[in-house]
């Protein structure tokens, strides 16, 4: 076997959830390279080839490459495609967005979010906003998969892998960067946060939600909240966490004014301990959680971060 | 300028999923079907762009059973002004689709072909992307804004974190995510005047495409359920359970 994993890079630099991937190809076994591509990005490559387990760093280090558009990232995923079995990223909207690219392009099915790989071509992934799991079988020659990082552990660091310079550099008339605008916050990566706090529906507004920032400020945690709550237009999209935003599994979830909907569920229900604070006490989000705190929020999240 | 806009037949939303007992698959049988969420937000993206005259013509097409025509004759209630159904088995893979899309845009040379960002059945989240790559067409995916302007889309994205905007050349891709717009319901009137729509029917044949799967479904099983906790009646109690018995503090 011999593996491609594709960086994730936030802001140029190497994302933590990169390491993820790798415990994933780990799991396939053989040689495991790491594809850094951007612009600036010599950095990423330093701490990628410091990751245990991978034998080699391409770093493809190139304006064309710069801010991962699909379109030039997926040709220069082909072009390497022809030394590897198999071909990984994480399930974030980078991978989401290139790899499927990769795989219609290579004439290979993609298998989306895996959480667990029983071998070098069976895996398990959630469908059905993760109210079942599939057990799937690969029978294309080249696998394509995005993995699910919250479902593998981190690899420690320690390793020295040598890094390669990618001479490829391909054309790309068809997309441009126009611009992007990050939310800017000292606080963890809601994907990695150890403890996340999310607010729903019952925030009841978008001012509201500065309730949380402050016990977010001392548990360390990162801020979430609920489809419902985005809908409302309380908090960018950026921030939810469910079946279609970001899929979370810190030690600690606090649901706040959150009732329990299935999709929200999907997307934070592996975390380790989950507390619930609702007005309702009949509210779905009470089957699941290991605390369950019935009041109003607006008196219950003051007392609370006083007292931590 | 013409619009493709593609549309599955999923399990409604709402619908609580039930595992078949012998571990094949989920069981659709008597369960109530819909489009999915995303493809509607498709279909009203469209709609819209026709109704700012940015488009001149929208067309839905549906690859999957008999029934996914009701789908169709919802987006045509929608306001699409007529349908291509490709009459498919239930579970057609994503590269699948993408291949009978190709087909279906290399006829109808649409500027922009508008899909749903995932389906809430397979959750896979790559059909729009795949049929970028066959149709070598750039793609704005995830779009919460669109705005096209001459020969150009700007396509504003959730990314994680936070949005990228992008300008494509048409014709180009886009997948829909949540907030680009809120889909509006189909009134009676335009059901009734969605029947008379045309709704044209074909077969993967008819394309020349093979539908085979690449990946096979080995086995389904419902997740380890998480058994609730017990209720606590004050902060002071979740702080000391938090801190003592979870050790999470």
């Amino acid at each position: 076997m011999s593996i491609l994993v594709l960086a994730d890079l936030h802001e140029g630099e190497l994302a933590a959830t990169t390491a993820h991937v790798v415990a994933a190809a780990q799991q396939v076994g053989g040689d495991i390279d790491v594809l850094v591509a951007g612009e600036g990005v010599q950095g990423a490559a330093d701490a990628a080839a410091r990751f245990d387990g991978v034998s080699r760093v391409r770093l493809a280090d190139h304006s064309v490459y710069a801010h991962q558009l699909a379109e030039p990232l997926s040709a220069l995923i082909v072009a390497l495609a022809d030394d590897y079995t198999h071909i990984l990223s994480s399930a974030s909207t980078t991978g989401k967005n290139v790899l499927p690219r990769v795989a219609a392009l290579k004439d290979v099915s993609q298998i989306s979010e895996v959480l667990a790989i029983d071998s070098a071509d069976i895996f398990k992934r959630p469908i059905y906003a993760g109210n079942a799991i599939a057990t799937v079988k690969s029978d294309d020659a080249l696998k394509v998969m995005t993995v699910r990082t919250t479902a593998f552990d981190a690899v420690s660091e320690g390793g020295s892998a040598a890094i390669e310079a990618v001479d490829t550099v391909v054309e790309n008339t068809q997309s441009q960067f126009v611009k992007e605008e990050l939310a800017q916050s000292d606080r963890p990566e809601l994907g990695g946060a150890r403890t996340v706090i999310s607010g729903g529906r019952g925030m009841g507004n978008g001012d509201n939600f500065k309730l949380l920032d402050g016990i977010a400020d001392k548990l360390g945690a990162a801020v979430g909240a609920s489809r419902a709550a985005v809908d409302a237009g309380f908090v960018p999209n950026d921030m939810q966490v469910g079946q279609t935003g970001k899929i979370v599994a810190p030690d600690l979830y606090i649901a706040v004014g959150i009732s329990g909907a299935i999709q929200h569920l999907a997307g934070m229900k592996d975390s380790k301990v989950i507390v619930a604070i609702n007005k309702d006490d009949e509210a779905p989000i009470f089957q699941v959680a290991d605390y369950g705190l019935v009041g109003d929020l607006f008196e219950l999240l003051p007392e609370l971060e006083r007292k931590l | 300028m013409k619009i493709l806009v593609a549309v599955k037949r999923v399990i409604d939303y709402n619908v609580k999923i039930r595992v078949k007992a012998d571990h094949s698959d989920v069981d659709l049988t008597n369960v109530k079907m819909a489009m999915n969420p995303f493809c509607e937000i498709a279909v009203e993206e469209a709609v819209r762009l026709k109704e700012k005259g940015t488009a001149t013509e929208v067309v839905a097409v549906s690859i999957g059973p008999k029934a996914a025509q009701e789908q169709l004759r919802t987006a045509l209630a929608l306001g699409a002004d007529r349908a291509l159904h490709i009459e498919a088995g239930e579970r057609v893979e994503s590269l699948a689709v993408a291949k009978l899309l190709a087909k279906v845009v290399e006829e109808e040379q649409p500027g922009l072909v508008i899909l749903g960002k995932q389906a809430i059945d397979t959750d896979n989240n790559q059909t729009g992307q795949m049929l970028a790559a066959l149709a070598n067409m750039p793609q704005g995916t995830f779009a919460s804004e669109v705005v096209v302007e001459g020969d150009k889309v700007n396509v504003t994205r959730e990314i994680d974190g936070g949005l990228q905007t992008v300008a494509l050349t048409l014709p180009a891709i886009l997948t829909t995510d949540l907030r680009l717009n809120e889909p509006r319901y189909a009134k009676l009137p335009d059901i009734m005047k969605a029947k008379k729509k045309p709704l044209e029917s074909k077969s993967p044949a008819d394309y020349g495409v093979e539908v085979a799967s690449r990946v096979s479904l080995m086995k389904v099983e419902t997740p380890a359920e998480r058994k609730g906790g017990v209720k606590v009646a004050s902060v002071d109690e979740l702080i000391d359970k938090l801190k003592n018995e979870a050790k999470v503090l």
